[in-house]
């Protein structure tokens, strides 16, 4: 990286100048390190041949990105960063009147998200809003809870779980295997799955209670890759990876969304249409998202909430306050992954198909990383995190103009974890604590007092 | 003194592996009472406060606590009985503030006297009310260990075991700190298991003081006849062999 030059000491043309010589020299060196992985390709030919593609195109687009990216970030970026940085340490600091959106973000959220499904209904009507409610409302809202579930025991208690979409998917084949074994209905089964998932959460617990950081992080790995593959290999219960499909929809207590006399249509006389089932699912994980998030806030307040806090911080002082680490990490495990239950048996309802494929480790991945993203701990900002990358993937797939650019055979959803991960890159280097990276005290006696959360490192003293 | 005795470690050794960190130790401390524990770096010191603690746990020996055997408890088990620690390091929770550290503290009474106590620990530490609201990472050295000491007291304990709770402090702050902990011993009859390296100060303010050295204990006394003793004063008050 180059050095911040202070631009009030630097005049316009040299640092049109720096900029210059910086891109240029990007440039040079994205040319050399991309000459072979783009610039040229093997293929085989008719005679099935080895033979080398030159793709100088594509090789120029890669070098000219790397140019103009790195003159945009040293002539404007780097200046009006630390311009603006200048104006803040000038300004009086004025936090204590946060403008009303800001204190009220939560309820405005919810709001929002309450009038999305109408609205979207009036502006595209009941066959342009699919997409909008199923792709973009629903898809984001399952990661928002599986985010918000997953963050209880890595944003909360400080567990690093790589295996979470394991929970996700015992709560997924267990609404699959019941209903259609037992024809139990959703309503039933979304307790249960949460209960089996906590139990399964308390199962992996026992062994990983002694292990820490990266330890931890590998066992619970392989936890989520023994789910995965006991789903595939258990063929008589879990039909291995043809999956299972025809899974009954859910029914608006009791009352069926589909044409049939005593449908929902039928019944309050509509006209037939998928969007009010899509409507309904949004409602419903909307309503689950909720819970999980009233859940999440509440018990930050109780004493298990605090003493997974004080677990992530420090296990040994912990302890010595007569806080039972055992039951605390186990609870913490098993709260998540009933949440994870939860979002899987909602998932299994949606698809009406679950097949190993959805609970491949790139899931918890991504997972942890909208939390890592979000900024640990912090529900708004997991949200958020949630809305940029799902969203963004999703409209990725709408990018067809992309393929002007990069020629016909580009598909954009290939490349979505090359941006999930440039995304990712970005943000650490801008937000090293996520989006809304400091924690939130629960504790005020007096006045409501914001505490200086601007640091990003403590010292201990 | 005849009061009753309210921690008693007999014949205690300690293993980290096959390393022998204390070498059979007896100390006894009665109700009431300031006891130290002085000793060079590496003697064990801290050690023996953690194995009161249960962890480690003793290998051989038995800890005995308000006439309840302790030895095999677990950590959490041992601190319900009112053993509050502020161990080496401190070890007070940086991104919390200076008040949730202190409901922390009150955790095993559910914070049923949090609020009589948290205004008794600002009225000892005044500089903690002025900071209750900053996160514990970001408080300097002494006002972390004023807190450490507070977030044990918190927890109103019959026995409350200090490590080096003078380590980095400006003479004038562990002043502060050493006066706070004889006040509370005065006044409240609070009973108080000391380790330092700051061997004047600690006799002084003790009633009896052990001398550890490579795991075991070598004197015993009061505060004043070690004080006194040749030996000790040029082992850890004359800037001596250690
Ligand atoms: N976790 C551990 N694993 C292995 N050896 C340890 C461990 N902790 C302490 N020791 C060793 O045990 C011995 C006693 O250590 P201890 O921390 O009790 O000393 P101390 O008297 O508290 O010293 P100081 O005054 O420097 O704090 C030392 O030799 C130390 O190296
Ligand atoms: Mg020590």
């Amino acid at each position: 990286m180059a050095t911040v030059t202070n631009p009030s000491t630097v005049s316009a043309g040299s640092l049109t100048a720096k900029a210059l010589r910086e891109a240029t020299f990007t440039a040079v060196m994205t040319f050399f390190m991309f000459v072979l992985f783009i610039g040229l390709k093997t293929d085989q030919n008719m005679r099935n041949e080895l033979i080398l593609v030159p793709r100088w195109g594509l090789l120029a687009t890669f070098v000219a990105i790397a140019f103009f990216g790195r003159f945009a970030m040293v002539a404007w970026l780097q200046p009006w960063r630390a311009a603006s940085k200048a104006a803040k340490d000038a300004a009086p600091a004025d936090t204590s009147d946060a403008g009303f959106v800001k204190r009220n973000f939560s309820k405005l959220a919810i709001l929002a998200l309450v009038l999305y499904p109408p609205i979207i209904l009036w502006l595209f009507g009941a066959q342009g809003s699919l997409k909008y409610i199923d792709n973009f409302g629903i898809q984001i809202l399952i990661y928002v809870m599986l985010a918000w579930g997953l963050n209880i025991v890595v944003g909360l208690a400080g567990l690093l779980d790589l295996g979470y979409v394991a929970f996700y998917a015992v709560g997924a084949y267990s609404y699959a295997l019941l209903s259609i074994n037992f024809g139990f209905s959703f309503w039933i089964l979304l307790p249960l799955a949460g209960i089996l998932s906590a139990f399964w959460g308390i199962i992996l617990g026992f062994p990983v209670l002694r292990l820490k950081g990266d330890y931890l992080a590998i066992v619970t790995l392989a936890f989520g890759e023994i789910i995965r593959l006991v789903l595939i290999n258990w063929q008589d219960v879990t039909q291995g990876t043809f999956g299972i499909s025809g899974i009954p929809k859910i029914t608006l207590f009791g009352i069926p969304f589909d044409a049939s006399p005593h449908g929902f249509a039928k019944i309050f006389h509509l006209p037939m249409s998928s969007a009010y089932y899509k409507v309904f699912l949004f409602y419903l994980i909307l309503l689950l998202c909720l819970l999980t998030a009233f859940v999440t806030i509440r018990l930050r307040r109780l004493p298990i909430g605090r003493a997974w806090e004080a677990l992530r911080e420090d296990e040994i002082a912990c302890r010595s306050l007569g806080i039972n680490t055992v039951t605390t990490k186990l609870t913490a495990f098993a709260i998540g992954a009933m949440f994870g239950g939860f979002a899987g048996s909602f998932f299994a309802a949606r698809q009406g198909f679950v097949s190993p494929e959805s609970f491949v480790f790139l899931e918890s991945a991504v997972i942890l990383s909208i939390v890592v993203l979000g900024g640990m701990g912090s529900l708004t900002g997991i949200a958020i995190a949630a809305i940029a990358m799902v969203g963004g993937t999703e409209l990725l797939r709408e990018m067809d103009f992309l393929k002007a650019v990069f020629g016909p055979d580009f598909t954009p959803e290939l490349y979505r974890m090359l941006i999930f991960g440039l995304a990712m890159i970005i943000m650490m280097l801008v937000r090293p604590r996520g989006f809304v990276g400091s924690r939130e005290p629960t504790a005020f006696l007096f006045e409501r007092k914001s505490v200086s959360g601007s640091f990003t490192k403590e010292g201990h003293g | 003194m005849t009061a009753e005795t309210l921690l008693k470690v007999e014949g205690v050794e300690t293993f980290y592996g096959n390393i022998r960190a204390l070498a059979g130790v007896d100390v006894e401390v009665k109700k009431g009472e300031i006891v130290s524990l002085i000793g060079a770096n590496g003697a064990g010191k801290s050690t023996l406060m953690m194995t009161i603690c249960g962890s480690p746990q003793a290998r051989v020996g038995t800890v005995t606590f308000d006439g309840q055997d302790i030895t095999r408890m677990p950590t959490h088990e041992i601190a319900r009985l009112r053993i509050a620690q502020s161990p080496e390091g401190r070890r007070i929770f940086p991104r919390m503030t200076v008040y949730e550290n202190l409901q922390m503290g009150a955790s095993l009474d559910n914070q049923k006297f949090f609020n009589e106590d948290v205004e008794k620990m600002f009225a000892l530490f005044p500089r903690l009310k002025e900071r209750q609201f900053q996160r514990g990472g970001t408080l300097s050295g002494g006002e972390q260990q004023m807190l450490a000491i507070a977030r044990a007291l918190m927890a109103r304990p019959k026995l409350l075991m200090l490590d080096e709770p003078s380590l980095g402090l400006a003479p004038l702050v562990s002043k502060q700190i050493f006066a706070a902990i004889k006040l509370l011993n005065e006044t409240q009859g609070l009973t108080v298991f000391l380790v330092e390296q700051n061997a004047f100060a600690a006799l002084k303010l003790s009633h009896r003081a052990y001398v550890l050295v490579n795991g075991s204990i070598t004197m015993s006394g009061s505060g004043a006849e070690l004080l006194a003793n040749p030996e000790v004063r040029a082992a850890y008050l004359e800037g001596g062999a250690h």
